[in-house]
């Protein structure tokens, strides 16, 4: 019996939530993982709370995680997995994303 | 004579009031903004749903807050509001905006540009590690998605938003490592106590150092370097004291910031010169007095021109409103305009004060290591610009981008162009103002591809 | 008149493009003494601001030997200038819309049978094969497999470094503000106020070419435009070949890094201020036509716009070779948005018509004698 991929374990988040917990909950998938957010979330908050990436550099390589909040920096770009790129701190949640961070995926595989 | 179209872009202090006035004058400004709700950064709107109240969210700023809000939503009906709207440039007399993927284009016969700020920029080794955040970006994790950016978070770098955002975090229930004040206390002291106006403000930025110290926090100033150290993410804060003793703190997130830099690039890109200004180590965009350019017809006003808050942007909107009415030919209420444009002289004297008092480490920038990055979107080092510097023979910032990709990607300079031009100017053993500034091109955000041609016939 | 003794040397060359500065080193290789003077920065102007093909296919057949010699040379531009310059042989597609092009394509690619292109004619069942990602709406194209693209920015400093280092005098930020003739040579004054003299004076002007030639008897029918370019962010690499159209289209690139450079439509210029306007519906316009072209790339974002000024030739062609009014005087500019391939070998040429009195490569269809007599 194989060993589960280490790589598979989802990181530990960056984020803590400190206030506003009580909202209604919105179901992404990261990775082909499933999240729960918060509604009112920015795609950004979602990622973090529950994860520590948002993408991979393309140029050397290494994960990132947004920086400024506020549209500045362009390091919280994000894919979904239909193709388009969105500003992860200025996008709002919406049921059903399917998000990809180039963190690997339950099955072991990594996407960008 | 038939009312003028005038535009203004960004729906932030400046932006509101400016919009206010010429309201109030029977104008319609079509007003653009980025966001999706007025406010600008320092008074973002909390998201449908969330509970936290104005003084919680706000503190000492709630009651400004509330009135600006306010103020903003008195306009409804008056004014041609565009959220979720991006303006990208300036060309002819047409300000180009994209909405949902969209391009459109929106003639005026007045501009006024009210952009804001964002966090300058001191790069250090590991600031592209996960964990670090500039100190805006962290203050908007908080205040507006209730969120601390890590279980323990170290703070570093100087200016007035340092201490005000761990208070913050302190007093919401995070976990402050420490604070790290790059400014040497004695500077700090000898500039405020030379300061003749505003101890309100003087005495809120003690409170937030008692707030800070009665929790425990190690707060340690005149600190000279920092590293953020981890594999994927930030585990570690280096750092150096003034004594030079190395140290190191445990922590999984770092918030840093040296104060802010003007969103100038629409201005410029709107044919606005700018010129150098030595207090801050950057170009400004040249305006009078009461927000009026060079450019016939551009106005600009806030910290998009300048930094120098939230309150003297909201003066500053307010003029430049005035300003523009005046050169339409509308009678303008002259008492008002002294009134203002005292209150104006008080906030720059405060201003320049904070500027003496924080200036940007430029020699810290200059020292960035060879093998650290420096333009974090096309993962350069400072090395590889020195090396332009010195083999390929760069003495000035645009030449040196085109060699070396510094300042080429998507954030178009903005987060690298601060210390890479310290950086170049070190290097070539030249005053900072002889490197020159990155040139700003539009589009002055990044835009997507059109899907469909404009409505007029092609090039 | 400046009261210091001007300085002399052997050749004068104005303008510090590509063209000049390769003129400046195989001068230098012939042992020739000379002087560049380029009013800003070595390969600033159109040299560094063009889409950064290099091509030969689709060119007018009198440029194809200069261009042949340009791309022998842009395959050893590493032992020349010391750098490449990104110069990569990727391949150059030049894609057809209708039926009418793709007879087009390939009665350019009949005539040009001679001159060992190795054009590839395609259908579009053949194109789509071979690439892919194309959308709707093209019927085929033609393949030139040893063209390429390479990065403009890098080539003029690269010339200017080679030059210097060969012995040449590359003086930047100095702008000819007067330029005459001196007894049997030249005389230059600066706007720092140095003068130069020479025997022979070359006009690697580009779009500023005309006024030299002008003053010199020879006004030739230029007129100055501004290319648009526009460049998106960094996306996954699938765009190999360098994509042109017929007239009024786009012309793209994308290098290994992933940002997709492209051109198309003018906006304006001078050469009065110096100064060059993109205007953005042409750049919208021409995006679209990308996303169309490429369905791969819509919701891609541009991150930069740029254009410059060119000197566009009322016939397409440069004036390259002697002045028929003065001797001593060489003319290379007006290269009409389509120089950027050519420079290197411009530089040879010029040397060798310098030293030598002749070139071996044709250049007669380039004679600034062409516009003698036009009204």
């Amino acid at each position: 019996m194989s060993k589960p991929d280490p790589r598979a374990t989802p990181e530990p988040p960056l984020f803590r939530r400190l206030a506003e917990t009580g909202r209604e909950t919105v179901a992404l998938v990261v990775d082909g993982r499933p999240v729960e957010a918060l509604a009112g979330d920015s795609l950004l908050t979602a990622l973090l709370a529950n994860g520590a990436r948002l993408r991979v550099n393309e140029f050397d390589g290494r994960p990132r995680a947004g920086f400024c909040l506020m549209g500045a920096c362009q390091d919280c770009w994000v894919r979904l997995e239909d193709g388009r790129s969105l500003r992860a701190c200025a996008t709002p949640v919406a049921e059903g994303m399917r998000v990809l961070t180039g963190a690997a995926a339950p099955d072991g595989t990594t996407t960008r | 004579m038939s009312a003028p179209r005038i535009v203004i872009v960004g729906a932030g202090p400046a932006g509101t009031r400016a919009a206010e006035a010429l309201v109030a004058r029977g104008l319609r400004p079509v007003v653009i903004d980025e966001a999706p709700a007025s406010g600008g950064q320092i008074y973002r709107r909390p998201p449908a749903g969330f509970t936290r109240s104005g003084r919680a969210l706000h503190g000492f700023e709630a009651a400004r807050a509330r009135r600006l809000h306010a103020a903003f939503d008195a306009l409804a009906g008056a004014i041609d509001y565009r959220p979720d709207t991006l303006a990208w440039n300036v060309a002819g007399s047409a300000v180009h905006v994209v909405h949902d993927g969209r391009h459109a284009a929106i003639a005026h016969d007045r501009l006024i540009i009210a952009s804001g700020a964002f966090d300058r920029v001191l790069p250090f080794p590991g600031w592209t590690l996960p964990g670090v955040f500039s100190l805006g970006g962290a203050q908007v994790a908080l205040k507006h998605q209730g969120c601390a950016i890590g279980e323990r978070v170290a703070f570093a770098g100087s200016g007035p938003l340092l201490y005000l955002v761990a208070w913050q975090y302190a007093k919401a229930g995070a976990d402050v490592a420490l604070v790290l004040d790059g400014a040497s206390p004695a500077a700090r002291r000898r500039m405020l106590a030379a300061l003749p106006t505003a101890p309100a403000r003087i005495a809120k930025g003690a409170w937030y150092l008692a707030g800070l110290r009665v929790r425990g926090i190690p707060v340690i100033s005149g600190v000279r370097a920092v590293a953020a150290r981890g594999d994927e993410r930030v585990t570690m804060l280096a750092w150096r004291d003034g004594k030079g003793r190395e140290r190191e703190t445990a922590c999984d997130a770092i918030a840093t910031g040296h104060g802010l830099a003007p969103e100038t690039r629409l201005a410029e890109i709107a044919g606005c010169p700018l010129a150098f200004d030595p207090d801050v180590r950057d170009w400004l965009p040249m305006t009078d007095g009461d927000g009026r350019t060079p450019v016939e017809g551009l106005y600009l006003a806030g910290d998009g021109a300048r930094i120098a808050g939230a309150d003297a942007s909201e003066v500053a909107g307010t003029l430049a409103a005035l300003a523009l009415l005046a050169d339409c030919g509308f009678a303008v209420d002259r008492a008002r305009l002294a009134r203002l444009r005292r209150a104006r002289a008080r906030l720059d004297r405060f201003r320049r004060a904070m500027e003496r008092a924080f200036p940007y480490p430029g020699d810290l920038a200059a020292a960035l290591p060879d093998d650290a990055l420096l333009c974090r979107c096309e993962a350069i080092t400072a090395g590889a610009l020195r090396a332009a510097a010195s083999e390929a023979d760069a003495g000035e910032i645009n030449r040196a981008k085109a060699l070396t990709r510094v300042g080429m990607g998507r954030c178009q300079g903005r987060l690298c162009g601060p210390a890479a031009r310290e950086i170049l100017a070190a290097a070539r053993g030249v005053a900072l103002a002889r490197v020159g500034r990155l040139r700003a091109q539009a589009p002055a955000r990044p835009v997507p591809f059109a899907t469909e041609p404009p409505a007029e016939t092609g090039p | 008149m400046t009261g210091a003794p001007p300085i002399e040397t052997e050749v004068l060359v104005i303008g510090g493009g590509t063209a000049g500065l390769s003129t400046a080193l195989h001068l230098r290789r012939r042992g020739v003494a000379v002087v560049v003077l380029e009013k800003g920065l070595a390969g600033a102007q159109a040299s560094g601001v063009n889409f950064g093909g290099v091509r030969r296919q689709g060119r007018d057949l009198a440029e194809l030997p200069l261009a042949q010699r340009s791309r022998e040379i842009w395959s050893r531009l590493a032992a020349l200038v010391g750098d490449d310059c990104e110069f990569t042989p990727t391949g150059h597609l030049k894609i057809a819309t209708s039926a009418a092009e793709c007879a087009a394509l390939a009665a350019y690619a009949d005539a040009v049978h001679d001159h060992d292109l190795a054009l590839e004619v395609m259908d579009e069942a053949r194109l789509r094969a071979r690439f892919p990602w194309f959308g709707p709406g093209v019927v085929g194209g033609s393949f030139c497999p040893d063209d390429g693209q390479a990065n403009p920015r890098l080539v003029g400093p690269a010339f200017a470094r080679a030059a210097r280092a060969a012995g040449a005098s590359v003086i930047e930020n100095r702008e000819a503000t007067a330029v005459e003739r001196d007894g049997a040579g030249f005389r230059v004054e600066t706007a720092g106020g140095e003068a130069f003299r020479a025997a022979v004076l070359v006009n690697t002007a580009g779009a500023w070419g005309g006024r030299v030639a002008a003053r010199f008897g020879e006004p030739v029918p230029m007129e100055t435009v501004a290319p648009q370019m526009a460049v998106s962010e960094p996306i996954n690499y699938f765009i190999e070949p360098v994509l042109g159209m017929f007239e009024g289209g786009i012309y793209l690139r994308q290098i290994p890094r992933g940002n997709v450079i492209f051109g198309g439509g003018r906006g304006d210029a001078s050469t009065e201020t110096n100064r060059a306007f993109v205007r953005p519906e042409n750049t919208l316009w021409t995006s679209a036509l990308a996303t169309r072209l490429i369905p791969r790339l819509k919701g891609v974002n541009l991150i930069r716009v740029w254009t410059g000024i060119e000197g566009e030739m009322a016939d397409g062609l440069p004036a390259l070779g002697p002045s028929r009014a003065t001797d001593g005087l060489y003319h290379a500019f007006g290269f009409s948005g389509h120089g950027f391939q050519l420079g290197p070998a411009v530089g040879a040429v010029l040397a060798e018509l310098i030293v030598d009195g002749r070139t071996e490569t044709a250049i007669d269809a380039f004679d600034i004698g062409r516009f003698a007599g036009d009204g």
